[in-house]
């Protein structure tokens, strides 16, 4: 990337001493998690940025392989830790494409409602964090009081805060408690004015322009050419979105947009998301508008579990659900590859299966990790307190890049 | 996916290169297509440049391993995906046990550098051309690799950083 620095940062006429190399992290704060990175400076400005990642490896991939599917749910929540429901929710599509299962529509609809909120959820620790590492502390405050109403419906709804673990292979864990759609409603009322408070606090900003504005370059040839997707992409001017190009779950029944920048900095990827949690708002409401009674499970006995209340009184609900519990459910052979659009970007889960109860092998395509190995080509030639912003813009999770 | 128009791009490449593939699978609504490792960076490079597919995007790549029995052994799956036309494809690498290299395709998307350094951290296939081929989710010293069928789910031994 020497042909992007200006002349007086020329690496090689200049003496040895006057470059210097320091790692950043692991426990650097802005890091999000423990990520390293080692940089060569000269004075202030970053002449190589390499990451190093591994140090949250817990060898997830593997422990799929010996874990029933419907056991793996649990440990997809633990990747990307603050959109645990898309990961939940792209594990069980590449299971029910393998089984060839049909999803009941207000499963589906649910599943829009509560991933769309979740993906809120996501957007706000982004804003909170990527406003608090560049600076404005008071973002933070604002974005945690919304983000908890979020997670208390989450909560509401599996009993799980940041691990809802809410989907199950076949539609839902189950319904909706009672007053769901009534706390949904009040939040989603609640929320544009919210969205604006940010907007005031922020966008209009001076400090806040200036530490993003032309920071973090990438063109959006190059931004393909990398890999990156969902907000990062968008930042760069490409219309893409995973809901609209491959729907799933019924999006394409959503009147929605899909937000776009063509500015490619770290301020485009910022206006992409705030702009994002609007159509987020939007899909949500007309989710919770078209919720109608009916089945949150597909009738599929043999792989859905059945209700308690049919277990004390039918017998075949009951050996199927000892059959599900004690053995498993055998998946046809074959492999899948599930993409859905996640908070951060493609999040696709890869599933091949050799015809037991086990998957032979799951594999996250996490956006995390394809976004930061384009770090490099954003940071390079830039100051070293500009790491911390384009960091912040991409959003990592470092559960899922390490998986 | 809306597999009839990919159907045609495969018939594009078998009708050009008929050597470049050696078995196409339609299953579960995706197509997948096994090509000789020798082809791999060809194949990417004809799906990259086709005006009417276009696969720009590479998504993802990953290993598997069929198990220590199985001959040839190892997979390595290469998901395509086009921007413009919202098509995706996957190509397959069959590979013995004994020879687990493969031509790396960094050259043709850059994206792949970290896929495939994950991909021979985890299974021990070597991507000849990559311009940094380390490991990537593993320390630098650990032995083995850890997603291969063989390797135990707990490791041999506690690992220590000494």
């Amino acid at each position: 990337m020497s042909a992007t620095l200006p002349p007086q940062f020329e690496i090689v006429d200049r003496p040895l001493d006057t470059q210097m190399t320091i790692s950043m992290g692991p426990q650097h704060p802005s890091t999000h998690g423990v990520l390293r990175l080692e940089l060569v400076l000269d004075g202030e400005m970053v002449v190589k940025a390499t990451p190093d990642i591994g140090y949250l490896h817990t060898g997830m991939e593997k422990l799929f392989e010996y874990k029933k599917y419907q056991q793996g749910i649990v440990i997809t929540d633990r990747m990307d830790y603050l959109n645990p429901l898309g990961n939940n929710l792209a594990y069980v599509m590449a299971a029910e494409k393998l089984l060839g299962l049909e999803i009941p529509e207000r499963a589906q609809t649910i599943r829009v409602l509560t991933c769309e909120l979740q993906r809120i959820a996501s957007h706000l620790v982004w804003l909170g964090t990527h406003a608090l590492d560049i600076g404005a502390m008071t973002v933070f405050f604002y974005c945690f009081r919304e983000r908890e109403k979020i997670m208390n419906l989450i909560e509401a709804a599996s009993g799980g805060r940041l691990t809802p673990s809410y989907f199950r292979i076949g539609g839902l864990m189950m319904d909706l408690p009672a007053g769901f759609e009534r706390r949904t409603k009040q939040f989603l009322d609640d929320f544009p004015p919210a969205l604006d408070e940010f907007h005031t606090l922020l966008s209009g900003n001076r400090i806040f322009q200036k530490r993003t504005q032309g920071i973090g370059y990438i063109s959006a040839e190059d931004a393909i050419d990398w890999g990156l997707a969902g907000p990062c992409l968008r930042g760069s001017g490409v219309n893409l979105d995973i809901r609209r190009a491959n729907p799933y779950s019924g999006y394409e029944n959503y009147d929605f947009e899909v937000p776009t920048e063509p500015d490619c900095d770290v301020w485009a990827r910022y206006m992409v998301r705030m702009r994002e949690m609007k159509e987020s708002h939007k899909i949500a409401t007309q989710a919770l508008s078209r919720l109608k009674p009916g089945p949150v499970k597909a009738d599929a006995p043999k792989v859905v579990l059945p209700d308690r209340e049919a277990m004390k009184t039918h017998m075949d609900a009951l050996i199927h659900h000892f059959l599900i519990v004690a053995e498993g459910f055998d998946v046809p052979a074959g492999e899948v590859y599930q993409p859905i659009e996640a908070s951060k970007g493609e999040l696709g889960v890869y599933m091949k299966s050799d015809g037991g109860p086990k998957p032979s092998r799951v594999h996250f395509r996490g956006p995390s990790f394809v976004n930061l190995s384009a770090l490099p080509v954003m940071s390079e030639g830039e100051m070293v307190a500009d790491i911390v912003a384009i960091i912040g813009s991409l959003d990592i999770v470092l559960g899922e890049i390490d998986r | 996916m809306q597999s009839g128009s990919e159907n045609t791009l495969v018939t594009a490449l078998q009708r050009e290169h008929p050597d470049w593939i050696s078995e196409v699978i339609y299953a579960f609504g995706e197509t997948t297509i096994v090509v000789p490792r020798e082809h791999i960076v060809d194949v990417s490079s004809f799906f990259k440049s086709l005006p009417e597919g276009h696969f720009d995007f590479l998504a993802d790549i990953c290993g598997a391993d069929r198990g220590p029995e199985e001959e040839p052994r190892f997979e390595v799956n290469y998901h395509l995906f086009s921007t413009t036309k919202y098509h995706r494809i996957r190509l397959k690498v069959l590979l013995n046990e004994e020879d687990t290299h493969v031509p790396s395709v960094t050259g043709v998307w850059r994206t792949a550098n970290w896929h495939e350094r994950e991909t021979f951290d985890l299974f021990g296939v070597i991507f000849d051309g990559h311009p940094d081929l380390r490991r990537i989710l593993l320390p630098d010293d650990w032995q083995g690799h850890a997603l291969r069928k063989d390797f135990p789910l707990r490791g041999y031994e506690p690992y220590s950083l000494k």
